[in-house]
């Protein structure tokens, strides 16, 4: 029985390798665009960041590679493959796995179930082989909780286990979200501000587990965050967004010397004191 | 003083993911069983129709109803309608088919039931919430209109047909006793697997559809399959509650017996037993059955005489005062009041 | 004009003017909506209660219907004082789901308290309306009919006229926009729940005098009402003129297939017939003919 940190490990590819491209996609609500031609590419073992001022598109960016959003133009190419338009639980069954702005936890179901719900993709025990509770249904009920209480030892929430996640405090559900991400075993793992509204120690916690899933299990990560100091540390590659639009990529250094980035957030930068 | 559960470690997971982990509540789900078998040996003919079959028929149905509301959060007012399902088609494989074994029959009638939930559960995919709830009225006043038809009813100009008595393996269903323990039976077998289901992955994955649907597809369950079984087990579930109420109940089928408000009965049911709770189903039923014989022995026994009128006008005020306070007080019902006390009653007297 | 032809139309203006009625009932329902968000399963109960209590008053004490009429506009501004203090307030920002069933229960609620009072006897409710048949050329229409259509009409002005031109008319059209928005610059949520809830129970006072002088009153009388809820879905929950314009095609299609299908596949059809056509038309359009589009947000 492989232990959930080697399947957790297994099948990741090669460092460098190509895993999502994105070809100058467009985004339009109505009459607002969200996003302008943009293109990028996420390469495999990477933590990539996308990063810009409030209402940049960011989110919108993740919502089209997760398929919630559908681009007007561009195509997004994953695991070389281009990928037509989808429903989001075909990007989660092909490996993409995600975290929430505004935790989208199942506020009625304890810590473990939510993280189970991760494993769902893994599971093939018909309605009525789980209405016995016989053979296949009852073995991979073990199997799965023997993988989540790893993830649940990995993230430190041993105590929570039957706590209902509507009453754990914010840094603790923002934890719990990763471990239900974690559970379905992605090649890429979307986060999207995984640190809002966390204090500092909060913030190094989790800033150590996604160096950590990135490190040990070689999982290729895609974040949005607000905390450049945060986005500067851990990331690889950056890229960034004003208006829908990519102004600057590159390395921390790169991104973080170059002018039109500068000046999009010193325009903001008052705003993001406030 | 006797709930304790120390000394009780779970070294599997097995163990811990039990349906009832700690021992005195397999001890006490033990004995309820063992009261439930004793008890029409015991009590008046007149108890166990007017009293306990009901309860134990109430409880498939709102068991069935829980599924689809309590647990995968989709509204259902159409219950009544396909408890109708369930008890005409019993009684038309019955009629038609006459050496069709009744089990078979009745599992059948369950099956096409689960059918037409699944029907009627299609607009589930694209239709939400209250919007779904009143297109689920279209189920109940169309199935019943439906079964009103000449054809279903086996051209009686009545409407109304009387049910085949039942025989199992040699066991002929007719004094109130075999009745009760038939549907005792089926109860039991019904409350474990659906205890069975929830508690699974299937369980997990209608309790992620209700909490948050939009999350719940990001991570990979797909809505239609995981929605249409829910409306299938739950009318399927319902189905077989109407066979029982046809059956073992009246004896007799009328599809206005199974009106608009039975549908509503049921889901009161759920919310005051408690969403998401197959205990709670239960104690919901009691609920329902019970409060009707208080209101019509206690006011008299003080002598405050009422008419059977106002009683039934006073019942449906108490029961749509209760769902509010229900609703505002503890949403997860009497079942989550059970489990406070059993949470109160594991730490005491030591409670910090 | 051929027998059949002014056959058609009697029946289509019959269901037109049936139609007015459910549109009157739906209206209630929008107005509640569109200020609170709440989808307001007891407005059939109001109507059947606030009917019960001025046919009762009428009937049992011989208060004449100019009185019992506004005692029961008092009263349904009580009615909605109660709801926004016993209901709403407790359980405000609870999911909208939690909000319906508490309406189910306000339902059963009010009924159950109008029964108390008044029995469920049926009585009749006869404000003067004239009952009688008109000829058109060789088409049978009923003066009531006509006249509760009349009366619809007005109300919806005098509605329309309510939300354009006076203070409150701006403000709940505020707070339907924006809650939240609507708080920041100093609007009492509860306060204008209170007013929506009591428009929502004069409305009910009309639909109750206009259905009552029609069928009588009797607890049945809710089971009609019930079809402002297919109304109200084909309509969009949020659109007036969609409770209108949906009443009408429900009215006359009930009408059309009572007549025309009901000999084929058999009577009562008017049981389903606006609960089918609802459902149908919302697997195609969710939001209704003339709702705001649903926007799923994450």
């Amino acid at each position: 029985m492989a232990t959930a940190q080697a399947q957790l490990k297994a099948h990741r590819g090669q460092a460098g390798e190509s895993l999502l491209k994105v070809e100058n996609v467009s985004l339009a609500f109505g009459g607002v665009r969200a996003l302008r031609d943009v293109s990028f590419e996420v390469k495999r073992k990477q933590i990539f960041s996308i990063i810009g001022p409030n209402g940049a598109g960011k989110s919108s960016m993740l919502n089209c590679i997760n398929g919630f959003y559908h681009p007007n133009s561009g195509t997004i190419t994953y695991k070389g493959r281009p990928r037509r338009q989808m429903r989001p639980y075909e990007a989660a069954n092909q490996g993409i796995a995600r975290t929430f702005q505004n935790i989208a936890l199942f506020k009625g179901m304890s810590t473990l179930d939510n993280i189970m719900t991760g494993r769902h993709l893994k599971t093939k025990a018909t309605l009525l082989e789980n209405a016995l509770w016989l053979g296949r249904a009852q073995r991979e009920e073990m199997e799965h909780r023997r993988f989540c209480e790893e993830i649940i030892d990995f993230l430190e929430i041993q105590a929570y286990r039957k706590t209902p996640v509507g009453t754990l405090p914010y840094g603790l559900q923002k934890r719990v979200e990763l471990g239900r991400a974690l559970a379905a075993e992605p090649e890429l793992l979307l986060l999207d501000e995984p640190m809002a509204g966390m204090n500092l120690e909060e913030k190094q916690d989790m800033a150590r587990f996604i160096l950590d899933v990135n490190d040990e299990f070689g999982m290729t990560i895609c974040l949005i965050e607000h905390d450049m100091a945060v986005v500067m540390d851990l990331s690889d590659h950056i890229v960034v967004l004003d208006h829908g639009e990519k102004i600057g990529e590159g390395g921390p250094e790169e991104v973080s010397s170059n002018p039109r980035v500068i000046e999009a957030y010193l325009g903001t930068s008052q705003e993001q004191e406030a | 003083m006797l709930y304790r559960e120390s000394g009780q470690f779970k070294t599997t997971y097995a163990a811990d993911q039990a349906m009832l982990p700690i021992r005195q509540d397999q001890i006490f789900l033990a004995l309820v069983i063992l009261v439930a078998i004793a008890i029409p040996f015991l009590v008046s003919n007149y108890v166990i129709q007017a009293l306990l079959l009901p309860f134990l028929i109430y409880s498939v149905a709102a068991i069935g109803l829980n599924i689809l509301v309590g647990y995968c959060g989709q509204i259902s007012l159409g219950t009544g309608g396909f408890m109708a399902v369930g008890a005409f088609a019993a009684w038309n494989l019955l009629a038609r088919i006459p050496e069709m074994p009744p089990l078979v029959a009745f599992v059948l009638a369950g099956l096409i039931a689960a059918g037409t939930g699944v029907l009627f559960g299609l607009p589930a995919l694209r239709i939400k919430g209250f919007y779904l709830a009143v297109t689920t009225l279209a189920a109940q006043f169309f199935l019943i209109w439906l079964l009103q038809r000449p054809w279903f009813v086996g051209y009686s100009p009545t409407g109304v047909i009387s049910a085949q008595t039942i025989e199992i393996l040699g066991w002929r269903i007719d004094t109130p006793v075999d009745r009760y323990l038939f549907a005792l039976a089926v109860v039991i077998i019904i409350a474990l697997a659906a205890k069975n289901l929830v508690r699974s992955a299937t369980g997990r994955k209608w309790m992620a559809i209700r909490d948050m649907d939009v999350a719940a597809e990001i991570i990979g369950i797909r809505p239609m399959p995981t929605k249409l079984k829910a409306f299938a087990v739950s009318s399927f579930i319902v189905g077989i509650a109407g066979v029982l109420w046809a059956y073992l109940y009246l004896g007799q089928l009328e599809a206005e017996a199974f009106d608009i408000y039975t549908s509503f009965d049921v889901l009161f049911m759920v919310i005051i037993g408690g969403l998401g709770s197959i205990l709670g189903s239960f104690l919901g039923a009691a609920f329902v059955v019970i409060v009707p014989i208080i209101l019509n022995t206690v006011p008299s026994a003080i002598g405050l005489p009422l008419g059977t009128a106002m009683i039934s006008y006073i019942e449906i005020f108490i029961f749509g005062s209760l769902i509010i306070f229900f609703l505002i007080v503890e949403p997860h019902g009497l079942a989550r009041l059970w489990s406070i006390a059993k949470q109160k009653l594991r730490l005491w007297p030591f409670p910090y | 004009m051929p027998m059949e032809l002014s056959f058609f139309i009697e029946v289509l203006i019959g269901g037109l003017l049936a139609g007015m009625m459910y549109s009157l009932v739906a209206l209630g329902f929008v107005l509640i909506f569109k200020a609170s968000g709440i989808f307001n399963f007891a407005q059939a109960a109001m109507v059947l209660f606030a009917a019960m209590f001025i046919a009762g008053m009428n009937q049992r004490y011989g208060v004449p219907f100019w009185l019992a009429i506004p005692i029961t506009i008092v009263l349904m501004v009580g009615v909605a004082w109660i709801i926004e203090r016993v209901v709403l307030r407790p359980l405000v920002n609870q999911e909208p789901i939690i909000m319906f069933m508490s309406t189910i229960g306000i339902f059963f609620a009010l009924i159950g308290f109008a029964e108390i009072i008044w029995g469920s006897r049926s009585r009749s409710l006869d404000v003067g309306i004239p009952q009688d048949p008109i000829f058109v050329g060789d088409m049978l229409f009923q003066s009531y009919d006509l006249v509760a259509g009349a009366i619809a009409i007005v109300l919806v002005l005098m509605l329309a006229v309510f939300a354009q031109r006076t203070r409150m008319g701006r403000v709940l059209r505020a707070v339907a926009d924006d809650h939240q928005a609507a708080q920041a610059v100093g609007i009492r949520l509860s306060t204008v729940w209170v007013v929506v809830w009591a428009i929502a129970g004069f409305v009910a006072v009309v639909a109750g005098v206009v259905w009552g002088g029609n069928l009588g009153v009797q607890p049945v009388m809710v089971d009609v009402a019930f079809k402002a809820l297919p109304v109200l879905l084909l309509g969009g929950l949020t659109s007036i003129h969609g409770a209108i314009i949906a009443g009408l095609i429900i009215g006359a299609g009930e009408a059309m297939a009572e007549v025309y299908l009901g000999p084929i596949i058999g009577g009562g059809i008017d049981n389903w017939f606006a609960y089918v056509i609802a459902m149908a038309f919302m697997v195609y359009r969710p939001e209704g003919m003339f709702g705001e589009k649903i926007i799923e947000r994450i």
